[in-house]
């Protein structure tokens, strides 16, 4: 398993979670956990995925997320599991 | 699961305020280069070095795409040339010119170990590296230059602080036409550390591995943005920069073991270095002006930069498998808004730059001064300089750029990571030349009998 943290930040609207899902599910990346709260009045999104079958590279993975956010006004990144652990975990 | 406030506080590091790693640098021995023929021995230089960092700037742009950290630099450095012309003999320049080559096939951005040794005295190719480096600086563009003159161990050698003041100078006449970026590109230490990461002063070492890759981390950005909430006393303050430092530095460790696994070499240290931009919210200045201070420079800047850097360390040394390089916090004023800002307003001398590099981790770091300094005066500059680094036990190091036909108070601009800088006033009242022209030694001090 590769796990990959796609994180969504940016102002509520409907469908976010449908739109970066049908991503996920056009290029085979399997989502494990999703939590999303509002915060300092913004929505924030983390979606915990598994990359082990993706079917595009990376880079596209992350431009075509990038599209998402850009029409539906989001900041969406696509980040290694690892950057978070070993930040926040000893 | 990750906690979402955790996932939220890393991308805003990264985002909103310049959290990036910035530099991978890898470290490549150049001793079983050295041939008694110069231009066999530049052959293997450039065969070594594009063999071994082939995939150096590949490998940081593919861990930057994957983990989403910005990875501004990537570098290299190498054993201090002169050893090399110590065997080969022959003009030193051909050496520059190899690494120019090599930097150009390799892509990094700079290229450091156009370098000499002499903290306890010249021995065979350090001479003539060191008068070629104006020559080397002016005609390549990637490549950074270096020179110890000084150690707690062995003291300061003044024959060789003599001459760095002609060569700093030359450097910068030499490159006049280019806003004398020859100097910007030459450091003069005092106890030089063998595994820096950071430009213009890494060089790799003799008791350094064959090759290894190190990282230094960046920061500035998150440090101010944590202390904006913090409303505590100073110990809190030292406590929010501590925490601030961890994470900053365990992104660098994860950075510097993935680097050194894809490229198969093995990992060397973390610089647990504060390193600012000219970047608007990416200076260090504004940490110790967040800490209480109304300008950088003014009466308590020693005081916060000490616990400053003391915290940086604290913070970063559980972070990190190993802690090398300088690690500390940076003070170079072009490349730092606050410091450019404070050296304009006046509120941020010589003299205050000065007192500073005696409690954190550099030294006179890109600061220019008047074109018309003579270079005993630059020779004495460096001088007090290299004496704090000996008698405290620690690297300091003079980065100063002559501003060729320019006067106190008017600017360089270099642009880009060097930034720009307010040239600054310096004493030329009255002259050291006596002082610097009796040359010689002077002894290493009492801490360098520790045995």
């Amino acid at each position: 398993m590769k796990k990959t943290i796609i994180s969504v930040i940016g102002n509520d609207t409907v469908g976010i979670t449908a739109e970066v899902s049908a991503v996920c599910q056009k290029n085979k990346v399997n989502i494990i956990d999703i939590s999303q709260s509002i915060m300092q009045d913004l929505f924030v999104m983390v979606m915990m995925t598994d990359v082990e079958k993706m079917t595009c590279t990376l880079a596209s993975f992350k431009e075509q997320m990038k599209t998402v956010g850009e029409k539906m006004g989001l900041d969406i990144r696509v980040m290694h599991e690892d950057i978070f652990n070993s930040m926040h975990r000893i | 699961m990750l906690n979402i406030k955790d996932v939220l506080e890393t991308v805003n590091m990264i985002e909103q305020e310049n959290l990036d790693i910035r530099t991978v640098t890898m470290g490549i021995s150049l001793l079983d280069c050295a041939d008694s023929d110069i231009d066999a021995s530049c052959r293997k230089v450039y065969e070594k070095i594009t063999r071994l960092a082939k995939n150096l700037v590949k490998t940081g742009e593919d861990i930057e795409n994957e983990y989403g950290i910005p990875i501004i630099n990537k570098r290299i450095s190498v054993t201090p040339i002169a050893m090399l012309v110590a065997s080969s003999g022959g003009d030193p320049v051909k050496y520059a010119k190899t690494l120019q080559k090599a930097a150009d096939t390799t892509g990094v951005n700079f290229i450091g170990g156009y370098s000499a040794l002499v903290h306890k005295g010249f021995s065979a190719g350090d001479l003539e590296l060191i008068n070629s480096i104006p020559e080397a600086l002016s005609v390549t563009n990637n490549v950074c230059s270096s020179v110890n003159i000084g150690s707690t161990k062995s003291g300061i050698n003044m024959d060789a602080v003599k001459i760095m003041g002609e060569i700093v100078k030359k450097s910068a006449e030499i490159t006049a036409n280019r806003d004398s970026i020859g100097a910007a590109k030459l450091v003069v230490f005092c106890n030089a550390p063998e595994d820096n990461p950071f430009m213009a002063g890494a060089f790799h070492g003799i008791g350094e591995p064959d090759c290894c890759v190190h990282v230094g981390v960046s920061g500035p950005g998150a440090v101010h943005s944590a202390l904006k909430k913090c409303k505590g006393d100073l110990g809190d303050v030292a406590e929010t920069i501590k925490r601030t430092a961890f994470k900053i530095t365990r992104m660098g460790q994860l950075v510097g073991v993935e680097a050194s696994r894809r490229l198969g070499v093995p990992f060397g240290i973390v610089d647990l270095s504060l390193a600012p931009t000219p970047a608007v919210g990416d200076s260090v200045a504004r940490i110790l002006e967040e800490m209480g201070l109304e300008h950088c420079g003014t009466h308590g800047t020693t005081a916060a930069l000490a616990l400053l850097n003391d915290a940086v360390k604290k913070g970063g040394v559980m972070a990190s498998s190993s802690v090398g390089g300088l690690s500390g916090a940076f003070i170079p004023v072009s490349e730092d808004a606050g410091m450019i800002e404070s050296a304009i307003s006046g509120d941020l001398s010589l003299s205050k730059l000065e007192a500073m590099t005696a409690v954190c981790s550099v030294g006179l770091d890109m600061i220019a001064i008047p074109g018309d300094t003579p270079p005993e005066t630059i020779s004495a500059i460096i001088a007090d300089e290299a004496a704090i680094g000996m008698v405290n036990s620690k690297t300091t190091a003079c980065r100063l750029i002559p501003a060729i036909n320019k006067k106190a108070g008017e600017m360089l601009t270099f642009g880009g990571l060097l930034g720009e800088a307010p040239i600054m006033d310096i004493n030329l009242k009255s002259s050291p030349k006596e002082f610097i022209y009796r040359a010689g030694k002077i002894p290493a001090p009492m801490q360098s009998l520790k045995n």
